[in-house]
């Protein structure tokens, strides 16, 4: 532990570009104010937490990076240049994948077909191009490709419909769908949330392989100790604003949640690494 | 059981390789659960079961039963509603349902045999314009669904009465006999003898279109996107399936196949009549559930519906050549009905 550089509790000082990077991001729905100037920076190869309070805007903040939401001002940039998501599927074909709260398979469907669900694999030749049909055997070995890619061994059967499947094997489907297809970053929404002690430590693993893969996660997250087991770096959002940038070694839980809930600030409260 | 998948191993939660939970997990299954999850991969299985069944049963009351003879005049008997099931199968798999399956055949039905019969138009003409009311029917029956957002059963509930009275209004309720129609108009009623087995060529149009969009729906992209949408709609907008497309395009499909069916119904019928198929709109959707078609959509089979469709059939005439009051008839195909859609509620709830 004590062999690392000290972490900067911000993220200025950095030497690599972000991957994705936004700057001045406002949104409002009305009256109430979701976004309120936000900064935020994804770098390579890293998990950056989002944590917050119900109405802290870590969902809205999001949603406007994945562009299931259109920000009202401000700035995204993916890989430094300027985008401008209008729906999910722009950021999708920008390399943005999703893990969503309801993990977005249907049920019926069998893994494989989950797996390609909207961009399915076709047949080659007029098979595939005239006749549109499906290479099931092609998706099927797909898949179990890109579980075992990712430490996956409990699911070997492809053809087993996604109902079948645990709590955990589900999100497992969904994690290794994003990670097969993304090609910048994967955004996961409350991965754990409604998983048991054991499936959630399988989640974190495949967390920890997807970066190993070299692809950058943001994770959202009420669940403190999973974000200070996994994350590098957790962005804290309070009413709408950024109330800081810590890392699991620069802050304690107690000292993250002080933050997050407005008992204190960063100012207040440096942490370890500034000291 | 997997020893070259490393799940924990970087985790640094090694989990213990036999833990109460995991001999939990490999428990042996009951027969019960084994039953239920062969019928969740194989839908089709029950109205096999049932039809095979029955054919044993209603042989055995009544030898003529087992005849060639009798069973293919069951497949002429079953053409018209087996074909409309299809269409049917389609909408029920998207989560829908459509009322007004037979009344858009009828409006098909009337349409080409009156402008063929007195309007003068030659017969290959007169049948493309059938598809066409079909396919222009079901479209809009699409529109309403995907552009108002009303609930299909609504949709199907109100079309059902436009284009019954549209065709009562269009014939002034007189029917159209045959001789009065082209040949090809009444072509698909045709003996074909196949060594005995005589059928006709409605009943060999009707195993072309099973197959056909069987095979749509099982190889190709668009069917993956039938099921993905009746399943989970929300899911399939978030994968970046058009939704709205899917669902029109089987609308649209389905009108497609009621207008084929019309001729079908011409042949059958030999003649055309604004009264006729009253009660295709329910038959056909017995034909389905009975099949093993969840009416929740996104589960079944069009396999499952062509058993169906045959069980009801046998129903008929197995229980007629037993001797028995038809009413008994009516009585055994609301047990299935009931019986079927509680399967499929059981099936539905399989678990790992």
């Amino acid at each position: 532990m004590s062999t690392t550089a000290p972490n900067p509790t911000t993220s200025s000082v950095r030497s690599e570009a972000p991957v994705l990077s936004a700057r001045g991001l406002v949104k409002t729905f009305g009256r109430v104010v979701g976004l309120d100037g936000v900064d935020f920076d994804l770098y390579p190869g890293e998990v950056l937490a989002i944590i917050g309070d119900n109405g802290a805007g870590k969902s809205t903040l999001i949603k406007a990076a994945t562009g299931a939401l259109i920000p009202d001002a401000g700035e995204i940039r993916l890989d430094g240049e300027v985008v401008s998501f209008r729906r999910p599927t722009d950021a999708r074909e920008a390399g943005i994948e999703t893990v969503y709260q309801t993990l977005a398979v249907a049920p019926a469907l069998d893994i494989a077909a989950n797996m390609f669900l909207g961009r399915e694999m076709r047949r080659s030749g007029p098979l595939g191009s005239v006749l549109r049909m499906l290479d099931h055997k092609g998706m099927r070995e797909s898949a179990a490709q890109s579980m075992s890619d990712l430490g996956i061994g409990t699911l070997q059967n492809m053809a087993q419909a996604v109902e079948t499947l645990s709590g955990g094997q589900r999100q497992a489907v969904s994690v290794a769908r994003a990670a097969a297809f993304a090609t910048k970053l994967i955004v996961l929404d409350e991965p754990t949330a409604a998983l048991g002690v054991k499936e959630t430590n399988q989640v974190l693993s495949m967390i920890n392989r997807v970066r190993e893969n070299g692809l950058p996660v943001i994770l959202i997250s009420h669940n403190m100790p999973n974000v200070f087991e996994v994350a590098d770096r957790i962005h804290i959002q309070r009413l709408g604003r950024c109330a800081g940038v810590v890392t699991p070694k620069s802050h304690t839980p107690n000292e993250v949640v002080a933050i997050m809930t407005g008992a204190t600030t960063l100012e207040e409260t440096p942490g370890r690494a500034s000291n | 059981m997997t020893p070259a998948a490393p799940a924990d191993t970087d985790a640094g939660t090694p989990a213990p390789s036999h833990s109460a939970a995991e001999q939990f997990a490999k428990r042996q299954q009951s027969p019960v659960q084994r039953i239920q999850h062969l019928l969740h991969a194989h839908p089709s299985i029950s109205p096999l079961l049932v039809l095979v069944l029955s054919f044993f049963v209603f042989t055995y009351l009544n030898p003529n039963f087992g005849t060639l003879r009798t069973q293919s005049l069951i497949m002429q008997q079953v053409a018209v509603v087996g074909a409309l099931a299809i269409g049917q199968t389609l909408i029920i798999l998207t989560a829908g349902i459509d009322l007004s399956v037979g009344a858009i055949a009828i409006l098909a039905t009337m349409y080409s045999a009156k402008l063929s019969a007195e309007g003068g138009v030659p017969g290959p003409l007169a049948i493309l314009i059938g598809i066409a009311v079909g396919t222009a029917a079901g479209a809009v029956n699409g529109l309403l669904v995907t552009r108002l957002k009303l609930p299909p059963f609504i949709v199907t509930l109100g079309t059902y009465s436009i284009f019954t009275a549209m065709a009562l209004l269009y014939t002034s309720g007189q029917s159209v006999q045959a001789p009065a129609m082209p040949d090809l108009m009444t072509w698909t009623g045709k003996i074909v003898d196949l060594g005995g087995f005589r059928i006709t060529t409605g009943v060999i149009m009707v195993v072309i279109l099973y197959l056909v969009v069987g095979f749509a729906l099982k190889q190709t992209t668009w069917g993956r996107h039938v099921y993905a949408v009746g399943n989970d709609s929300e899911a399939s907008l978030l994968v970046g399936i058009s939704v709205n497309r899917v669902l029109l395009s089987v609308y649209a499909l389905a009108g497609v196949i009621y207008g084929i069916t019309a001729w079908i119904l011409i042949g059958r019928a030999g003649a055309a009549s604004p009264n006729g198929a009253v009660d295709a709109n329910l038959e056909s959707i017995t034909a389905v559930v009975i099949g093993g078609t969840s009416l929740f959509g996104g589960r079944g089979a069009l396999l499952g519906t062509l058993l169906g469709a045959l069980i009801v059939g046998y129903f008929r005439t197995g229980l007629s050549l037993a001797g028995v009051d038809d009413q008994w008839r009516v009585l055994a195909i609301g047990v299935l009905v009931i019986v079927a859609v509680s399967v499929d509620q059981w099936i539905r709830k399989v678990r790992a």
